[in-house]
């Protein structure tokens, strides 16, 4: 019976070397410990031995029976995974193809770039000032120190709809506004639409935007009009932009300034977009002219303040390289879809 | 204004290069805007003497010369039939740069040519600046000039600065003014000028010839010189030179001496032919009712009670500040001039030039507002130029009427206040420095500063800092950020964050933001098919327009949308989905400004635009505002749109539904008159309602703990009913369990009867405090289906 067993067991685990699937493990299972199978019945037979061997066999046999379930689970985890790893590979995907684009909106570039000024403007705790396009004459020119035969108002050329009604030529009027109708201290911010007439071209539009900024409280120092452009700038062209600041006119600012930021494509060396010179003019500026406060009913004794202003336009077609402002009005998807 | 550098160097050394002087200048106030080289592209130019001429052996057309450069003689091939021999010409040597390019030694036909001689055109050089010049050939010199000289000298070419005044540097208007600003600038003296008047002309003014002002308030200053035994002729090339170089064409003597003064004193002059003046005298007035005159441009001008005109005892000859009159003209037959050299008001110069519709050199000084006290300066330059060119004698006396002189205030000078305002430290010695420099009278005792009368920009303490602020150097003011302050609080409204939720929801549902014109055509009506009653047709009109294209602010937004739309289907582009945030503008009645009213419009076309992809757009921005009451009706009477497939949205502000959206397919004639295709879908959406309605408030509800039932519904009814209704039936009759209503199918065809669809939906039920049975929702289907019955006619299908 010993004879028996031990052929038993080379037999089962040599078929075991050779099973690779696991429905044949199955059957080997049954075939060998099954209730009818071959080590079971072998056991069944053990009453036919003497007292002295039969513990001996059934030790032997139980010890057969666990090494073969333990072999049996062994083969059948590696079968297990080699069915896994088949199926895995034959599911693998060209993981290059392109992704499904959910072709989300675009936001127009003068509107990304205006959200860029007011965020860093926001953070420096100024409110987003708004006002009509269609203004009084009195706030466009005259409380900006700009009277009626003024020559100042050369350099603005005017859409008028009525003596007394333009549209509005920058959006200083906000600036009047709110001066009229908030005490100091006053940050603020106007974004806004403007007009002049100048035919379309190139690099200009009768229909344009601006942003002004305005600041009034007791004690504000031209030093922190240099400042504030200064944050602007870092914040709009980059961290190492330097700004110039050159003696100007405005009649609404004294002293005046025309601000030039060191150029965004060559650092200042000089390049196709600054022409050679190697500044940029972006914006102008100067501290609030006092006769403006005072039309404003805000004592310049006590009140100093500053402002400032900007092309929208001006500063996208140099942040992005866009050579053409008529491309901005135009609306084309490929252009949009750009930025 | 256009300053040649030799002039200004007649007032101020120029001690340093082209580059840092322009540098300067505009750093401290004087922007330069471009410097013009003649001499540029011109090297190896000298002037050379023609020796000898003789015929080309092999060319009719061609000469051979010999010509003398100072120190050789070489032999020069030409074409140019206007040069003879003893001739002093521009002569190219061999390397020579021109604009044109460089010179070489060459062989015309055989015969060998060391040079070219050159005309004005190779030397990029013009005949108002060389008015002796032939039309075509070689420049011949008109006056001596030694052999060899350098081209540069022998033309007197120049650098050229041109500068950007602003308005309130009227003073700057002048060579006078810039050398001035230019000593500043550089910390050289400024060389006043030092004029001399011999008045050799018999008699004395006062005894010739009076003047009045009856105007003081419009003239303030009227100064007058005679001279007598005038000799009209072409001014010296000296001064032609320079006219031409800052600008002006040379014409007479006269004339370009006026012009001169005019140029180097910022002062305009006039010079009348004293003879032709009525009653020898002037007198200065306002324009009586009905007067005309002939400007020297030859144009008829009528005249208004407003404007100011210089008068003869009977007639105006003149236009004050702005024109003179062909009544009294200098002509070459003048023998007695009146020189005018007057201070005008401003304003009224430029009220009456913009009226005449003429703007001269004159008036747009005069505009500005000019010094008063520079018109006796200006008046004795243009004598002693006189009698330097030998123009003519200058009668003794000066005529001077200035009723009321005007003196200059003296201002405070506060050294630790403006240092407050600029945020610096600036001693007071260096204000007082500065302030001396600019020509202001300064008293220490009294802390006081008192700005020279060419300096009238300067009223108060703001503009006394501007003037320490620019010499100093804006760049030298330490940088600080509000320091000290109060800080605030930056947000953005309501409105500002509801249109980024605008901004943003469109994105998402794929629209790109488009940005277009605000003035429009009132063509754009027709192209709507707006129906000529129709109030979108009343609109802000420009008074002053570029042209009909720009002409009106407009009314609505889809004509523009409609040409975005079409640009890009013309650019063969398949598919366009876009939205604009911008305004219209509506004239109100009785009011000065319209009424701007925020409008959001939406547009596309192509794969996957239809009606309810619109419609969806319209609806998830009405979720993201947090807008749950509103409701869409069919809207048939839009001539813009397709009568079937356009709605009109309404919202509920305050128990009130107004009307704030019309969405739609764009009429089919509409979008062939705008070149759109035939399925074009647009949405226009007013956003003061939308934000009206709007709400940011959200409430947590807990999330269902039981599970639901869903059951299908599917109904047949006539095909004229809208499920809108059907919808809010069910919802009406669903009892307290009905959580949630979705269509999920509309079917017309095979198996359902004509004139008839099925309408299918999903209902869910639910109870928040257990689980439904199939009893519960059993009895609440009932209901609702006998309702839909009797209601409408449904049968369950």
């Amino acid at each position: 019976m010993k004879e028996q067993l031990e052929a038993i067991r080379k037999q089962a685990f040599d078929k075991l070397e050779e099973i690779n699937d696991i429905r044949e493990l199955d059957e080997l299972k049954v075939h060998y410990l099954g209730k009818k199978g071959e080590l079971t019945q072998i056991l069944k037979g053990m009453g036919s031995l003497s007292p002295e061997e039969r513990p001996i066999v059934g030790q032997l046999a139980n010890d057969i029976r666990t090494a073969l379930e333990e072999r049996i689970a062994e083969v059948k985890e590696r079968l297990i995974k080699a069915l896994r790893d088949e199926k895995l590979k034959s599911e693998t995907l060209d993981v290059t193809m392109p992704g499904r684009i959910r072709h989300l909106g675009k936001k127009h570039p003068l509107t990304a770039v205006l959200d860029e000024i007011k965020d860093i403007f926001l953070g420096m705790g100024y409110e987003i000032a708004e006002g009509p396009e269609v203004e009084l004459d009195y706030n466009n020119f005259e409380a900006l120190n700009i009277p009626k035969n003024h020559p100042a108002r050369d350099t603005q050329d005017t859409f008028y709809i009525s003596e007394n009604v333009v549209l509005r030529t920058h959006t200083s009027p906000v600036q009047i506004r709110h001066m009229k109708s908030h005490k100091p201290p006053i940050r603020i911010i106007c974004p806004g639409r403007v007009y002049r007439s100048d035919a379309v071209d190139a690099t200009h539009s009768p229909v344009f935007h601006q942003v002004e900024g305005l600041v009034v409280d007791k004690g504000v120092t031209m030093g922190d009009l240099v400042g504030t452009l200064q944050a602007f700038a870092r914040g709009i062209f980059g961290e190492n932009t330097k700004i110039r600041l050159r003696p100007h006119h405005f009649p609404f600012t004294e002293p005046s300034a025309e601000v030039d930021v060191s150029c965004w494509g060559c650092n200042g060396s000089g390049c196709r977009i600054c022409k050679g010179e190697g500044w940029v003019e972006i914006l102008g500026a100067g501290m609030v002219h006092p006769n403006v406060l005072r039309e404003c009913g805000i004592d310049p004794e006590v009140y100093s303040g500053f402002a400032f202003g900007m092309g929208i336009e001006r500063i996208t077609m140099g942040k992005y390289g866009i050579d053409d402002m008529r491309l901005l009005f135009e609306n084309d998807i490929r252009f949009l879809k750009q930025f | 204004m256009k300053a040649p550098l030799k002039w200004l160097k007649d007032y101020v050394d120029i001690n340093v290069s082209t580059k840092d002087y322009v540098n300067a200048m505009t750093m401290s106030g004087s922007k330069v805007e471009d410097v013009v080289n003649m001499a540029k592209d011109i090297d190896k130019v000298v002037v050379g003497k023609i020796i000898s001429i003789e015929k080309h052996p092999n060319a009719d057309k061609l000469r051979i010369c010999q010509v003398d450069t100072g120190n050789e003689v070489l032999q020069i091939v030409t074409g140019a039939p206007n040069v003879k021999e003893g001739d002093l010409i521009p002569l190219a040597l061999v390397g020579a740069r021109l604009p044109g390019g460089e010179i070489k030694a060459s062989k015309l036909r055989g015969v060998e040519s060391f040079g070219m001689m050159c005309s004005i055109d190779e030397l990029n050089l013009t005949k108002d600046y060389l008015p002796d010049a032939p039309e075509y050939g070689v420049y011949v010199f008109t006056d001596p000039v030694e052999p060899g000289t350098d081209i540069k000298d022998a033309f007197d070419l120049d650098e050229v600065v041109e500068f950007e005044i602003t308005s309130n540097r009227p003073d700057c208007l002048s060579i006078i003014g810039l050398a001035r600003e230019s000593a500043v600038t550089l910390g050289v003296p400024f060389k006043k000028p030092n004029v001399v008047v011999k008045e050799e002309g018999e008699g004395d003014i006062h005894s010739i010839t009076s003047i009045e002002i009856k105007n003081p308030e419009l003239c303030s200053r009227y100064s007058a010189r005679l001279v007598k035994d005038v000799k009209i002729g072409p001014s010296p090339k000296w001064m032609q030179r320079r006219l031409a170089a800052a600008g002006m064409r040379p014409i007479n003597n006269i004339v370009d001496i006026t012009n001169y003064v005019m140029l180097e004193y910022g002062q305009p002059m006039h010079a009348f032919d004293f003879d032709k003046l009525e009653g020898g005298k002037i007198i200065v007035r306002t324009a009586k009712e009905g007067e005309t005159i002939k400007t020297l441009d030859g144009q008829d001008r009528k005249l208004d009670p407003n404007m100011l005109v210089i008068c003869d005892e009977n007639r105006p000859v003149c236009i004050a500040g702005v024109m003179g009159g062909e009544n009294s003209e200098v002509t070459e037959n003048t023998k007695t001039i009146l020189l005018e050299s007057a201070n005008f008001n401003g304003a009224s110069v430029r009220i009456t030039s913009k009226k005449v519709g003429l703007r001269s050199e004159a008036s747009s000084r005069f505009e500005k507002g000019l010094d008063p006290e520079n018109t006796i300066l200006a008046l004795n330059r243009c004598a002693e130029l006189i009698e330097m060119l030998g123009a003519g004698k200058i009668v003794k006396g000066i005529i001077d009427v200035y009723p009321e002189p005007k003196k200059m205030e003296a201002l405070k000078l506060e050294p630790e206040r403006i240092n407050a305002f600029l945020g610096t430290q600036i001693s007071k010695d260096e204000m007082v420095r500065i302030f001396k420099s600019l020509e202001f009278e300064v008293d220490e005792n009294n802390m006081t500063v008192t700005p020279p009368s060419f300096r009238r920009d300067v009223e108060q303490f703001a503009d006394l800092c501007e003037e320490i602020a620019r010499l100093y150097d804006y760049n030298n003011i330490k940088p600080s950020l509000l320091s000290g302050k109060e800080s605030m609080q930056g947000r953005k409204t309501y409105k500002q964050r509801m249109e980024d939720v605008i901004r943003n929801t469109m994105m998402g549902c794929g629209f790109n933001e488009a940005y277009t014109m605000s003035i429009v055509s009132p063509k754009v009506f027709d192209l709507i098919n707006l129906p000529v009653e129709s109030p979108l047709r009343k609109a802000v009109v420009i008074s002053n327009p570029m042209g009909e294209d720009f002409s009106i602010m407009r009314t609505t937004t889809i004509p523009d949308m409609l040409r975005v739309l079409s640009i890009n289907y013309n650019r063969k582009i398949d598919a366009a989905k876009l939205f604009e945030l911008s305004y219209v503008y509506h004239p109100v009645d009785g009011e000065l400004l319209p009424d701007e009213r925020e409008t959001l419009t939406l547009g596309m076309y192509g794969e996957g635009a239809d009606y309810f992809e619109l419609k969806g757009a319209v609806e998830e921005l009405l979720m993201a505002m947090g807008i749950k009451d509103f409701e869409f009706k069919p809207e048939a009477n839009e001539p813009t749109f397709h009568p079937g497939r356009t709605a009109r949205l309404y919202i509920g502000v305050n128990n009130e539904m107004k009307a704030c959206a019309l969405l739609g397919e764009i009429h089919p004639e509409v979008a062939e008159k705008n070149e759109c295709p035939q399925r074009t879908y647009v949405a226009v959406l007013d956003v003061a309602v939308l934000i009206e309605a709007s709400t940011t408030n959200k409430q947590y509800k807990q999330l269902p703990k039981f599970p639901a039932i869903t059951r299908d519904l599917a109904i047949v009814v006539k095909d004229d009913l809208y499920v809108a209704d059907l919808m809010a039936a069910i919802r009406k009759k669903g009892g307290e369990y009905l959580e949630d209503v979705t269509l999920f199918d509309v079917y017309k065809g095979a198996q359902v009867q004509e004139g008839m669809k099925s309408v299918a939906f999903s209902l869910t039920f639910r109870a928040l405090d257990r689980t439904l049975k199939d009893e519960d929702v059993n009895e609440a289907l009932e209901r609702i289906l006998k309702y839909l019955e009797k209601t409408f006619d449904a049968r369950l299908r």
